[in-house]
């Protein structure tokens, strides 16, 4: 009998898969039905946000960054702001701190609440996906209510926050607050020992401590193959110092502990939104600094004086200058490290801004983690790493 | 965000630690806005994170940004800058190394697997070539792009755009037409408090002073 010849099948995963995520092109190089070697091409969402960032001021360019990872875009904004104040040298007043703490969560919890119950849905789940988008609806609520605007926000700016909470705001979060558990153990009833999830899920895609440190994992993902590593807690900023809340960990870095480390950080959230709303009911105040460089006066004040008016209408043409240096600033993004690397030359705007996204790390790591499995998983592996786009080509 | 006293005792440690240990690789050490930064020299970069990787007191485990800054002005006009995060000491550290257009730089894959893409990143940004990186091809930009968008002499407008052509139905690219003239404001103004610096119109104030 003649030997036949065998060759490796390569296919397509995308970039228009309802399972990628957004679009990506994954080249999968198959042995029958495993996968030998997983390639992903990316940068088909690339929007040169990077250099246009360089052709903007620096308040102009911070809408930017809600476009990136369109799932938290709050937690993107973070970092940025926080590199801009700490080139200016500017402190942020109590309270704005505390509401950047409050949003921050509130955002986390609700990319969660789109990441965890769609990787659900990419290994067949149906319900809780319906379920959370109602719960991520109230957070949306909450942020238009806040800002005006349901996702791209803009609300964090450098030298504190936008606006004050309306009035009323902060007892609607605290009912929210009370309720949502049940929600989530609604979610976890149906997910977390169903039978067919963990089938799906359970030593699917291990990343070892030792390879996650290699791949730079970061957030829930670092914490799933076992490091107890929170920038919340070993880097604090704002008025995370302040705050009590657990790191939880995994075992075995498999995708199931990814999905079991989120669940448990939505529930460490709701803690430190607790806690935010205990502590703003005490600490009053402004809610940006009173630098006038950096942060534009109040509506009410410009009516009646000149200098106020000149501050105003010089902070949105010119802008202001920030001193020649650079910083590098991250934060604990819902995906996991988010950095910026700002470098400014002393003009109005930003000589060089790289941002580092999480997801990008993440993604790289695909060959690694679905090398030796079938074809079906790594719908599985993508959920479970949560990669979003907008963050991973910028 | 800001270190305690003790933080920036250790910081001082790192860098007269660093500076020891590097010995003739090191170019500079210095704490800038509470951050380590280090210049090495351009040929042993790799064997500079390898150490910071393995000393027993830097253990950076992570490298966690690598990217480049382009100053076209400079004779090297590029800065490759490595971001290093050591979860063991709860500390970060910034490696800089200076290269030009024609001037490879060692990939530090080997010494960090997630170098790999930004180290394609860089290249495909900057135009920065990594010698003995592993697949050295354009990660972000489209199939077939030509140029790197990040340096400063790119325009950002770029050189070509892409529409679908009904007669001939595929995409074709063709050189930008702009409707109207690129605009590029120039706020600057002298407008004082918002800036030290020297603005134009400033020197005749001085001339002005000197003459009397």
């Amino acid at each position: 009998m003649s030997e036949t010849q065998i060759k490796n099948l390569n296919i397509n995963f995308g970039p228009q898969h309802p399972a990628a995520h957004g679009v990506l092109r994954l080249v999968l190089e198959l042995d029958g039905e495993v996968v030998d070697r997983a390639d992903p091409h990316i940068g088909l969402l690339h929007r040169g946000t990077e250099k246009l960032i360089e052709h903007k001021t620096y308040v102009q360019a911070l809408p930017y960054f809600d476009r990136l990872d369109y799932c938290s875009p709050i937690n993107m904004e973070h970092s940025y702001v926080l590199a801009v104040e700490k080139l200016l040298g500017i402190e942020v007043p109590e309270r704005a701190k505390l509401i950047r703490t409050l949003f921050a969560e509130l955002v986390r919890i609700g990319n969660h609440l789109l990441n965890v119950p769609s990787y659900a849905m990419d290994v067949g789940a149906m319900t809780p996906m319906l379920w959370a988008f109602e719960e991520r609806e109230l957070i949306f609520e909450f942020c238009e209510a806040v800002c005006g605007a349901r996702m791209h926000m803009a609300y964090f700016r450098p030298g504190g926050v936008s606006q004050d909470l309306p009035a009323g705001l902060a007892e609607r979060i605290r009912q929210w607050a009370n309720e949502f558990p049940n929600y989530v153990r609604d979610m976890e009833t149906m997910i977390t020992n169903n039978r067919i999830f963990k089938q799906r899920t359970v030593d699917i895609g291990v990343v070892t401590p030792e390879e996650a440190l290699d791949w730079g994992f970061a957030g829930p993902n670092l914490r799933a193959s076992g490091f107890a590593w929170d920038l919340r807690k070993s880097q604090p900023y704002d008025a995370y110092e302040d705050m009590d809340f657990d790191i939880p960990i995994g075992k075995t870095g498999d995708c199931y502990d990814r999905y079991l480390v989120r669940v448990e950080e939505m529930h460490q959230s709701l803690r430190i939104i607790h806690q935010c709303l205990d502590r703003m009911e005490k600490v009053k105040g402004p809610v940006k600094t009173d630098d006038r460089k950096a942060t534009p006066p109040k509506r009410g004040e410009m009516k009646g004086s000149m200098e106020a008016l000149i501050h105003h209408f010089k902070l949105f043409t010119e802008g202001f200058h920030v001193p020649a240096g650079e910083t590098y600033v991250a934060t604990e993004a819902p995906k996991g490290e988010f950095g910026v690397y700002l470098v400014s030359d002393g003009s109005n705007r930003p000589y060089k801004c790289k941002i580092r996204s999480p997801g990008y790390v993440h993604l790289q790591a695909m060959d690694l983690m679905s090398k030796g499995h079938m074809l079906a998983d790594i719908p599985a592996i993508i959920g479970s790493i949560d990669v979003v786009f907008g963050e991973i080509d910028r | 965000m800001k270190l305690t006293d003790e933080q920036m005792q250790a910081l001082g440690d790192l860098r007269d630690h660093v500076s020891s240990l590097l010995g003739q690789d090191l170019i500079s050490a210095e704490i800038l806005k509470q951050e380590l930064i280090i210049t090495v020299v351009r040929g042993s970069i790799v064997k500079v994170l390898t150490t910071l990787r393995d000393d027993v007191n830097c253990r950076f485990s992570q490298l966690v940004e690598l990217t480049a800054v382009d100053y076209p002005q400079r004779e090297e006009r590029f800065d490759v800058v490595y971001c290093l995060l050591s979860m063991k000491h709860n500390q970060r550290i910034r490696v800089k190394v200076s290269t030009d257009e024609n001037t490879p730089v060692a990939s530090v894959v080997p010494v960090f697997s997630t170098a790999n893409w930004f180290e394609r990143e860089v290249w495909d940004m900057y135009g920065v070539f990594f010698a003995d990186h592993p697949d050295l091809r354009r990660i972000l930009t489209d199939y077939g792009f030509q140029g790197h968008p990040l340096r400063k002499d790119f325009p950002l407008t770029g050189h070509v755009e892409m529409r679908y052509d009904e007669d001939q139905k595929r995409v074709v690219y063709e050189p930008v037409k702009l409707v109207q003239d690129f605009r590029n404001w120039d706020f600057l103004s002298p407008w004082e408090g918002m800036t030290t610096r020297w603005l134009p119109g400033d020197e005749k104030a001085t001339a002005k002073a000197e003459g009397k």
